[in-house]
């Protein structure tokens, strides 16, 4: 199935590239971070010898990765913890500067991002609000879909609770709100870091249900998952990473079984 | 198709290729082809301040709820608005006015009022320094889960503090007609000061938030030079009546009344109180009001701006 689809996108029907990374290299810089002694004197010493920025370290996250994303396609991103997926993920969504190389995208891709604009001591009633212009929606859109957050969420079901504030929620309760507002908008580019995740048994239902939707109508979707189930129900190609590098892109049933393999699973 | 596999850069050129017309081409060429953006660059500055005129919601939402969510916890709730100004007057006016004897010329009934305007004319332009180096670093997350002209964290954080300001407003409306200063039609000027100083303010936070991303020691270092900046401004004393008793030139005189605090907080005086006499006021001062505004406001948000696509790491 998945290798039907795979001709079919090549075949130059519609090969509109979506995203184009090309030799991407990204680099965190970590204040106070930095090896030997944390005290304030070797601190002192250490700008007194002028041995560099003291407490700098520099943590290379993704190196020089390149692919190109098409029209259609739904790729997953597998690899360890720590292999760079969420940074690419990121810096494909332009939060995040390249150090070198670059990424190009048509349109606004959107990172489904489940921890938004969230303000733990405002209601969850002002956090949709909130959450959903900061988004980018209008009011307009904010005040029509408001219903539709809310009831999708379920946090209404054990009484009235979006009219408390947000640190009163359970943990399950605060991630299926974050996950609503998110999923309230239509996206060009989407890209989902583990989301599926949240909730319980019925949310997750509900989320993945939502999650086909949303593919429906979004150009590419990413999706960075540890669960090898959900990469094989919702993908086509799949982008495996290790300490930053592309160790390989290609169909799903290939990609995984290599990873399976090399995992020992 | 499905032998296409291997590593990186094999398998990238074997998707594009076979058929397709896209043959050979690097990916940079592929973009222009196909009319593809680089991901989070900077735009052009008409377009970002389109942008963030767009995001003006969002804007207003965020400054109120941040301002909500300050005395969420508190059992006095909002009231701490309103109470955190008072204290603070009260304090400055326990010290200088009555332990300290700062009050030279002034008698209570012109003191107090001077003293209250003055702290919170300051307060709102340190506060919204001091809020503008954490706009962006304390902001990470959101910085980095989604995508709005940057310049809307400083511009949110200082329409915060703006409408701090108008609750201590408030507060002071009651001073001063406590001590005999009744409504006037002078008031008016406290709009167009106002504005003027909101705008240096924002201009202020955008700069601050700028340096606070790249030396995030500033956050430490800042309350140190605002309080410096408090004491040098006539907060607490007629820099005037001060400086006539040390026998100092003229030109530090005119210095200390051109700085951009004491603009504003004389240019407050002046609308609020009876007889506030102009000979405080350094000379043009509406033109320094509004040079400070124009200078620091639009250098300030074109600072930032610069820096637009840098924000977000580390």
């Amino acid at each position: 199935m998945a290798v039907a689809e795979r001709t079919l996108e090549q075949t130059p029907k519609d090969p509109r590239p979506t995203v184009i990374a090309d030799d991407v290299h990204i680099v965190y810089r970590v204040n106070g971070g930095a090896r030997g002694k944390g005290s304030a004197t070797a601190a002192l010493s250490r700008i007194l010898r002028r041995t560099g920025s003291p407490g700098m370290r520099e943590v290379h996250a993704v190196r020089g990765v390149t692919f190109v994303a098409r029209r259609g396609e739904s790729i997953g991103l597998i690899g360890s913890n720590g292999s760079g997926k969420s940074t690419l993920l990121k810096a494909v969504a332009g939060l995040l500067p390249t150090e070198r190389g670059h990424v190009y995208t048509d349109g606004q891709p959107s990172l489904l991002g489940v921890n938004a604009a969230m303000m733990n001591d405002l209601t969850g009633e002002r956090n949709v609000i909130l959450g959903g212009l900061a988004m980018g929606m209008t009011r307009e859109q904010v005040r029509e879909r408001y219903d539709e957050i809310v009831d999708f969420s379920g946090i209404n079901e054990k009484g009235d609770f979006v009219t408390l504030p947000m640190r009163t929620y359970s943990s399950g309760m605060a991630a299926r709100l974050r996950f609503s507002i998110a999923a309230a908008k239509d996206h060009d580019v989407l890209m989902i870091d583990e989301a599926l995740a949240t909730g319980d048994r019925k949310f997750q239902k509900r989320s993945e249900a939502r999650i086909r939707e949303l593919r429906k109508d979004a150009g590419t979707v990413f999706l960075v998952s540890h669960n090898n189930r959900s990469i094989r129900d919702t993908c086509d190609r799949v982008l495996w990473l290790e300490k930053g590098e592309l160790l390989m892109d290609g169909p799903t049933d290939e990609v995984i079984k290599a990873y399976e393999k090399e995992t020992g699973r | 198709m499905s032998t296409v596999s291997q590593t990186t850069h094999d398998s990238v050129v074997a998707m594009i290729s076979p058929p397709s017309p896209d043959d050979g081409l690097t990916p940079a060429e592929l973009a222009q082809k196909y009319g593809l953006s680089v991901s989070g660059a900077r735009v052009g500055l008409g377009e970002y301040v389109q942008q963030l005129w767009g995001r003006r919601h969002f804007i207003l939402a965020f400054s109120q709820a941040k301002l909500t969510a300050q005395y969420s916890q508190a059992k006095l709730g909002q009231l701490w608005q309103v109470a955190t100004p008072l204290l603070n007057a009260l304090v400055y006016f326990l010290i200088f006015g009555l332990v300290m004897g700062g009050r030279g010329k002034m008698d209570n009934h012109d003191y107090i009022p001077f003293l209250v305007t003055g702290v919170f004319v300051f307060t709102f332009t340190q506060t919204s320094a001091l809020a503008g180096v954490r706009a962006i670093s304390g902001n990470l997350g959101l910085v980095r889960a989604l995508h709005f002209p940057r310049a809307a964290l400083p511009v949110s954080f200082s329409l915060q503090q703006l409408q701090q300001l108008l609750f201590s407003m408030i507060v002071l409306a009651m001073v001063l007609v406590g001590f005999g200063h009744y409504p006037s039609l002078s008031w008016v000027l406290i709009i167009p000061a106002l504005a003027l100083q909101f705008v240096f303010n924002t201009g202020l936070a955008m700069v601050m938030a700028r340096l606070g991303t790249k030396t995030p020691d500033l956050a430490q270092l800042l309350p140190f030079i605002t309080r410096t900046w408090l004491y040098a401004s006539g907060v607490m004393y007629s820099i005037p009546d001060m400086l006539a008793k040390k026998d100092v030139p003229e030109w530090l005189d005119d210095l200390l009344l051109s700085n951009p605090a004491s603009v504003y907080i004389d240019l407050m005086r002046f609308a609020l109180m009876d007889d506030y006499p102009a000979s405080n006021l350094p000379p043009h001062v509406w033109l320094l009001a509004l040079g400070w505004a124009v200078l620091v406001g639009v250098g300030g948000f074109l600072f930032f701006w610069k820096a637009e696509e840098q924000y977000g790491r580390g």
